[in-house]
Order: C-alpha cells, then sequence, then structure tokens
C-alpha cells in the first residue's frame, strides 16, 4: 500500500514523540465517533429507505383514488368544471412549511403543508355535483399530504445519502491514511531516539575508557614522581643531589654563553 | 462542510407542478395554486401541444425559485426532460415524480426510487458481508 511507508516530516525528538502520541489519541478517538455517527446515520438511513419505498406505493393508490374522485366529480359536474377551477387560481392556500432535524448532525429537512385562508373554490360546483367536488378536493388534500411527506423524505434520502458518504470517506482516511501514518511516524522517531541512545551510550563508554586511562596514565605519572623524590629526598640526606649533584670539575668544556 | 447545501428554514413555500390538465385541476382545486403579481402561476399545464423546450424552461424556473419547496412532475413528462431531472441533486425543492391518470407509473423510470432500490440491493451485499 501507497500509504503504509509514509511518516510526517518531523524532528525526531521526545517532544515530537509525545505530540504524536497525543495526535494518535485524538485520530483514534476521533474514529471512533466518526464511525458512531456512521452507523447512527445509517440506522437511520434505512428506516427512510424502508419507508420511502412503502409511501412510494401508497402513492400510486392515493394518486388513483383521486384521479377516480375527480372522474366523478366531471361527470356529475360538467367538463367545464376545470375552466371554472383554472380561473379561480389567485393564492396557494395550501402551502408548505420546511423545518429542520437534527440527526447526528446532518440537518434533515422536513416538509409539513398547512392550509391558509379558504379557497376559491368553495362556491365551485354549487349548481350541481358540489359533493362530488368536495370528495375530490378532500381527495387531493390527502394525496398532497402523502406527497408532502414522500418529498421530505425523499429530501432527507438525498441529504443522508450524502452526508454518510462523507463521513464514511473520513472514517477511511482516519483508518487508512492518518492513523498508519502517525504511527509510522511514531516508530520513526523511536527507531532514531534508539540510535541516539546507542550512539550516546556508546560516546559514553568511550569518554570512560579515555578517562580511565588517563586517571591510570596519572597514577602511573604520580607513582614516578613519588619514587623520584623519595630518591632525591634520600640523596639529599646523603650530602648528595640527585639532580643538581653534577660534577662541574669532571664536565667537560662549557659551550660559550654570548650575550 | 461547505460542499453541502444550505437548507432553508421558511415559513411557508409553494408546491410547483408539471403535469397534465387533470392532475393540475385535482390539485388546483385541493388549494395549491398561485398566480403572483407577474400573473406566473406555480404549475405548467402539459398537452400534446406543450414544446419539451417549455418543459424545460418550467422546470428550470420552479428549481430555481426561492419559494417553491417540492416540484410535482408527471412521470410522462418526467421521462421527457429525463437528463434534467437526473441530473438535478439538490435537496430543496424536492423533486417528486406522481403518476398521472393516462400513464401507468413505472417505478423504475423514477430517478430517486431506481437509485433506492439500488442502495436496497447494494446493503444487503454489504449487510451480509459485514
Amino acid at each position: 500500500m501507497s500509504g503504509q511507508n509514509q511518516r510526517l516530516n518531523v524532528v525526531p525528538t521526545v517532544t515530537m514523540l509525545g505530540v504524536m502520541k497525543a495526535r494518535l489519541v485524538g485520530a483514534t478517538r476521533g474514529h471512533a465517533l466518526l464511525k458512531k455517527k456512521s452507523d447512527a446515520l445509517t440506522v437511520q438511513f434505512r428506516q427512510i429507505l424502508k419507508k420511502i419505498v412503502s409511501t412510494k406505493e401508497s402513492m400510486g393508490d392515493v394518486m388513483k383514488a383521486s384521479s377516480f374522485a375527480l372522474t366523478e366529480a366531471k361527470y356529475v359536474a360538467g367538463e367545464n368544471i376545470k375552466h371554472i377551477v383554472l380561473e379561480n387560481v389567485q393564492t396557494a392556500t395550501l402551502k408548505v412549511r420546511s423545518r429542520q432535524e437534527n440527526i447526528a448532525g446532518v440537518k434533515l429537512p422536513k416538509f409539513d403543508y398547512f392550509t391558509e385562508g379558504e379557497t376559491k373554490n368553495d362556491l365551485t360546483g354549487l349548481a350541481r355535483g358540489g359533493q362530488q367536488i368536495q370528495l375530490c378536493r378532500a381527495a387531493y388534500v390527502k394525496a398532497i399530504e402523502v406527497l408532502v411527506e414522500l418529498a421530505s423524505l425523499q429530501t432527507s434520502f438525498l441529504t443522508l445519502d450524502e452526508a454518510i458518504k462523507t463521513t464514511n470517506r473520513r472514517v477511511n482516511a482516519l483508518e487508512n491514511v492518518v492513523k498508519p501514518r502517525i504511527e509510522n511516524t511514531i516508530t520513526y522517531i523511536k527507531g532514531e531516539l534508539d540510535e541516539l541512545e546507542r550512539e550516546d551510550f556508546f560516546r559514553l563508554k568511550k569518554i570512560q575508557g579515555y578517562k580511565k586511562r588517563e586517571i591510570e596514565r596519572q597514577m602511573a605519572a604520580a607513582k614516578n614522581f613519588a619514587e623520584e623524590q623519595a630518591a632525591e629526598h634520600l640523596s639529599l640526606k646523603r650530602g648528595i643531589s640527585l639532580h643538581s649533584a653534577q660534577d662541574i670539575l669532571s664536565s667537560e668544556k662549557d659551550e660559550d654563553i654570548i650575550f | 462542510m461547505a460542499g453541502r447545501a444550505q437548507i432553508p428554514t421558511k415559513s411557508s413555500a409553494l408546491i410547483a407542478m408539471i403535469a397534465d390538465e387533470d392532475t393540475i385541476t385535482g390539485f388546483l382545486l385541493a388549494g395549491v395554486g398561485n398566480v403572483d403579481l407577474r400573473r406566473k402561476t406555480n404549475y405548467l399545464i402539459v398537452d400534446s401541444k406543450t414544446t419539451v423546450k417549455a418543459i424545460e424552461d418550467a422546470f428550470k424556473e420552479f428549481t430555481t425559485k426561492e419559494d417553491v419547496a417540492i416540484v410535482l412532475i408527471s412521470q410522462y413528462v418526467a421521462n421527457m426532460i429525463r437528463f434534467l431531472v437526473d441530473s438535478y441533486n439538490t435537496p430543496i425543492p424536492a423533486i417528486l415524480e406522481i403518476p398521472s391518470k393516462d400513464h401507468p407509473y413505472d417505478p423504475a423510470h423514477d430517478s430517486v426510487l431506481s437509485r433506492v432500490k439500488y442502495l436496497f440491493s447494494a446493503e444487503s451485499v454489504a449487510s451480509d458481508r459485514r
């Protein structure tokens, strides 16, 4: 794998090791949390999937019922009913309210429908077929109810899908890229620190050996010196200086000293 | 998250429609219809004379309008502008494909339902693997 041998470009120091360890802990915790989030979202997602499928199926029935109601209304009230309806359009009385629902940090839209004011179609079909028209109206309001529910499910589905993808991408990135990289960095720093320690140890050993030899040398020198001292002392007692008691007479001619 | 679309919270929004005359009549009867100050309607009646261009324009207009929360579109109309519907992927407004009286509803064509079905099969495979 390409991510296996990668490591962060850091100076191998003890401080950096601490920082890296902290980061590894953070990455692990983040990974666990994101995993939990992803699981929660997936649970929600499955529920929504099931609901969508069942609502889509019920939508077919509801639409069929409302179409049938419209046909009935047309039959009773005459074909020109649609012209009256189309003429009467002014402002919407049936509207949609959207709000947000928060699921594991993901905001999902939810739609509610509500009626506002009264419809202009109240008097439609006053002459004939009024009851059928009101039934038809009720059927279509019911259809709207189902459709609005379906719409909120569908938008939740799209939003959740996106959110799950992002979360899973993050989980995988943490698991397969960030964590191995940090672990590699930690091993690298540890290896490097061990290397340094060995070097240091070796150097210390060297210095110790050198010091030992030095001390031995000094000891030997001191011993020599002491022996010499003792010898001189002895000779002084006898009246001869060992070093300075040079026989001037016996010595040959000195070299001339020219100032 | 930068890529995620903002979800506006509004107290009231409209339902737009692109469908055949009967479906529109029914929903208008329920009180969905709206005509704004410029005499623009929030629905488009599709008959045999309506061009694909007009449907495309209406679809684009409804999906970009701020006060539209849901766009209802008859499935056979959606099939005419399938490429637009399939490439549409913003959560709001939500696109809903509805069956119409003359054309039976085919779940295989629905852009969302096909994704749902696809995910269902993929998920069942994934859950087996886990």
